[in-house]
């Protein structure tokens, strides 16, 4: 196999030994657990209020605020991102959080510009 | 670095000057590959956030007249009954655990030891499938809808429900639910008045993107556009996730020193976990 010079293997530092495996494998376990337990709470909590008028918004609140943390389980740990550079999780994560920021202020700003778009909505989607 | 990779002549990036700007290096210490798989999971988490805020917008102005998911997605496999949402939760969990099947796979690359990552890598996949095969299941019970049906009015977009008590899920033979006129809620229409709207109405079943007899055509717009397209992704994954298995059965990353290949699929693996974490939030339980 020819092997390129001018690429730079950084997979070659990542090796790790069984013992430091054993560890890492742990931590994975640890995470599975903490997803799972806060899929269940969210299941059980939908079961138990979906359709409790008075709970709704802390309903609403609650779920985003687990699907956030399981989120960034997920980012950190299982897609290795905590691992990286501090300049390297900035680049992936702050576009992202700048986006997000701007889609929730396009919602909630031109909303005010549904008594235009409603009637339209409703012709086209037939509601 | 352990003897099994030292026959390798690639450089890697310790054998580069201290100073990381440079030139010469990565100052991010991470291969090209693998950036760019970051960059292009951050673009593909920027369609998904569109696709889910325009859910959420649709959701909140159509707050009164929206199906609830609760009441939909009802079914499980080998079972009659109604359990809210318990077949959603469980393919959740079975993407979850193929996500960490998958880290498992990545984290045995990096000792090098090719038949655990073998062994993990087919166990992500097949979670994969699993996951892909419970979609199309629950797409099926959408499509085929209730057995009882329901009325599409003469104006061919207005849905009249049997009423279904939330608690025993008894179908009601004679009273329906009909989306009040100024979109504030439900009306029950009962006896004559039901049985004039009803002879001029088509009995329908199921959903489909022209109508949806669980109520506003848009739920079941949104529902196949957003689920089907993450279970492309999850489709599509599989498929990269079996060809980076060829490559390990193969020798090839064994004989490249690293296992790089199995991390940069984790990482798309480990995304298409991550919107489904968001999807089954927004789409299921809120």
């Amino acid at each position: 196999m020819d092997v390129r010079d001018d690429v730079y293997e950084y997979s070659l530092d990542n090796h790790h030994s069984e013992a430091e495996g054993k560890k890492i494998r742990g931590l994975f376990i640890k995470v599975l657990l903490a997803l799972s337990l806060l899929t269940i709470v969210e299941v059980a909590m939908g079961m138990a209020w979906s359709r409790d008028e008075s709970m709704r918004a802390i309903l609403k609140y609650s779920f985003i605020i687990m699907t956030l943390v399981k989120a960034a389980g997920i980012t950190w740990y299982f897609m290795h991102m905590g691992d990286e550079k501090r300049g390297f999780q900035l680049s992936v994560i702050l576009p992202f959080f700048i986006l997000i920021g701007y889609l929730i202020f396009i919602a909630l700003t031109e909303a005010t510009y549904n008594g235009t778009l409603r009637p339209v909505v409703e012709n086209y989607f037939g509601l | 670095m352990s003897s099994h990779v030292a026959h390798h002549t690639a450089p890697s990036h310790s054998d580069h000057g201290a100073n990381p700007w440079g030139g010469g290096t990565s100052p991010f210490k991470i291969s090209y590959g693998k950036m760019m798989m970051w960059f292009f999971l951050l673009s593909d988490a920027f369609t998904f956030s569109g696709l889910l805020t325009a859910y959420g917008y649709m959701r909140h102005k159509y707050d009164d007249i929206w199906p609830t998911a609760g009441d939909v997605f009802t079914h499980f496999p080998f079972y009659n009954g109604h359990i809210e949402l318990a077949y959603v939760a469980l393919m959740t969990f079975i993407l979850i655990a193929s996500s960490v099947t998958m880290v498992l796979a990545v984290e045995a690359g990096h000792r090098m030891a090719k038949k655990k990552v073998q062994f993990w890598l087919v166990l992500t996949i097949l979670g994969g499938l699993i996951f892909v095969g419970s979609q199309a299941w629950e797409w099926y019970h959408f499509i085929h809808g209730t057995p009882q049906g329901a009325y599409l009015l003469e104006d061919g977009v207005t849905v009249m429900r049997h009423k279904v008590d939330p608690q025993t899920h008894v179908v009601s033979e004679d009273v329906f639910l009909v989306p009040a006129k100024d979109k504030s809620g439900f009306i029950e229409v009962s006896g004559a008045e039901a049985a004039a709207m009803k002879a001029t109405a088509t009995h329908i079943h199921g959903a489909n993107l022209k109508h949806n007899e669980y109520g506003v055509p848009l739920f079941a717009n949104f529902f196949f556009f957003i689920t089907g397209f993450h279970g492309f992704h999850v489709f599509s994954g599989v498929v990269i996730n079996f060809l980076i298995f060829l490559g390990v059965v193969d020798g090839t990353y064994q004989k490249r020193g690293h296992y790089e290949m199995v991390e940069k699929t984790g990482l798309y693996w480990h995304f298409v976990d991550l919107v489904w974490v968001f999807v089954f939030t927004f789409f299921y339980l809120i």
